[in-house]
């Protein structure tokens, strides 16, 4: 059966058994630099936005200009800084940061992740204000700490008012982690572009490649409407 | 009487542009100019470089007339076949794509490519599989030596590809990367400036190089380029315009 698979394979042109694996490794890097920096950024992003929306200045104004350097500067510029940069500090290259610098991998992770932080951080900032005064008077009311706010009032209902927001910045990360090919890294479209430059056929390269990132948008849409049905049940419209 | 005058006439103007294309009295080369230095112009507009001076060397031993004909890049195979000149002498690397249209003499020169890297590997044996083991090697992606280097050494170094040379040349002198695989006189303006690289090993020819250019009928104006080129590959003439130009060897 998969000798006769790789035989059906071997007379393709141009998606052959060694083609396919090149798209498959580059399919196992995408979803690996989307998920790991979307899990670190959701993670800091939980108490920068908490943060955010002190009235304490020197609180949230360092907090603010971070989100606004990272989302006013081209995801492309930032990962360039960031990974010919670290090259550039000094003794770098004797420290014990060195490995993780000199991996392709891992400034791209960072600037990923830094990115998709900034962006999350404002969308559960917005939903954070938007709680309804009534829940934290009553919070108040029962006696509730701060910090117990937060927990069990704030969060949860921001969380939920985030959702379909934070679908689209998903979204928007798998799509903009194709730009991880610029510095080496043979993610899905790196691998698309070792395909096109091999058989120079760039309609096929790259429209297989966009075939399997619309599969993944509609993965990644497909989750969050579950979600969402539970999550939101009680904002469903009736019928 | 005036009918046959136009027979005559029409009969000997025949002879004479079929005589002329038999006997390759004069022949017109396309280029592409600026390209140093393989053709660019002096300050009195006069065409020079390798290849000019080679194409006018050719055309002397096989006794023809050249006439240069500057033309942009995009169009140089298209007027060839529509016979606006005869042969195409412009750096034009030999491809099976290109040859489906056109005929290629022998290759005339190809740039070498070579390895570059730290200085302290000079001793490095480039050419074996073992010493090369476990190194980042970088490449241009899609070049001649992209596919050497995936070729031959696919299996025992990690092979980088880059879009630019720039960014290339940046990772190298960044330490991310061990050794890249280059065009030489592209390496030898952007690394071995440096004296902390160096190049490691001797040049390596990858490709079939450059060859003349002409439509696929005029095989016999091809025979008498290959032949005149290899006389002069032989006689000196080709080393000693090679060497007005070049510090690198790139004859083939």
């Amino acid at each position: 059966m998969f000798e006769q698979l790789t035989n059906l394979l071997d007379q393709n042109q141009i998606f052959n058994t060694s083609t396919l694996l090149t798209y498959w490794d580059g399919f196992v890097v995408t979803c690996q630099l989307v998920f790991i920096s979307l899990v670190i950024g959701l993670v800091f992003s939980v108490p920068l936005a908490v943060l955010r929306t002190s009235s304490r200045k020197w609180i949230s104004g360092p907090i603010w200009f971070y989100t606004y350097i990272f989302r006013g500067t081209p995801l492309l510029v930032q990962l360039y800084v960031i990974y010919y940069g670290v090259i550039f500090i000094n003794g770098i290259q004797e420290s014990i940061f060195w490995p993780l610098a000199k991996n392709a991998l891992y400034p791209t992770l960072l600037a990923f992740t830094l990115n998709t932080a900034a962006y999350t951080t404002e969308i559960l900032r917005g939903a954070i204000i938007a709680t309804p005064r009534g829940e934290i008077e009553a919070a108040k009311a029962y006696g509730m700490s701060r910090f117990v706010t937060i927990k069990r009032i704030l969060l949860p209902s921001a969380f939920r008012r985030a959702l379909p927001a934070y679908s689209n910045e998903v979204i928007f990360m798998l799509h903009a982690s194709s730009i991880a090919s610029v510095v080496t890294i043979v993610d899905l479209t790196g691998a698309a572009r070792d395909v096109y430059s091999k058989y120079y056929a760039p309609f096929e390269a790259f429209f297989f490649v966009a075939m399997l990132y619309l599969l993944l948008t509609f993965l990644i849409i497909y989750v969050f409407k579950q979600l969402e049905k539970n999550m939101l049940a009680h904002l469903r419209p009736l019928s | 009487m005036k009918k046959l005058l136009v027979a005559v006439s029409c009969a000997l103007s025949l002879a004479a542009s079929g005589a002329m294309a038999k006997d390759w009295k004069e022949i017109k080369i396309a280029v592409d100019v600026p390209y140093e230095p393989f053709e660019y112009k002096n300050p009195d507009g006069t065409l020079t470089g390798f290849e000019v001076d080679l194409g006018n060397a050719v055309c002397k031993d096989i006794g023809a007339k050249c006439e240069w004909i500057p033309q942009a890049w995009d169009g140089i195979i298209p007027g060839l076949l529509a016979r606006k000149y005869d042969a195409i002498m412009s750096s034009m690397s030999i491809t099976e794509e290109r040859a489906e249209k056109v005929l290629f003499s022998e290759g005339y020169y190809n740039t070498p490519s070579a390895w570059f890297g730290k200085a302290d590997q000079k001793s490095l044996d480039v050419t074996s599989e073992a010493a090369l083991k476990g190194k980042t090697v970088g490449v241009q992606r899609g070049t001649l030596q992209d596919n050497y280097v995936s070729e031959n050494f696919g299996d025992v170094v990690d092979i980088k590809r880059y879009t630019t040379a720039d960014d290339l040349v940046l990772d190298l002198k960044g330490g991310r990367l061990d050794l890249v695989f280059l065009d030489y006189p592209v390496g030898e303006q952007t690394i071995i400036d440096d004296a902390a690289y160096a190049v490691i090993g001797g040049n390596v020819k990858v490709g079939q190089g450059v060859g003349v250019a002409f439509r696929k009928r005029d095989t016999d104006l091809a025979e008498k380029f290959n032949a005149s080129l290899k006389k002069l590959k032989n006689d000196g003439t080709y080393d000693a315009i090679m060497n007005k130009y070049f510090k690198y060897d790139i004859k083939i």
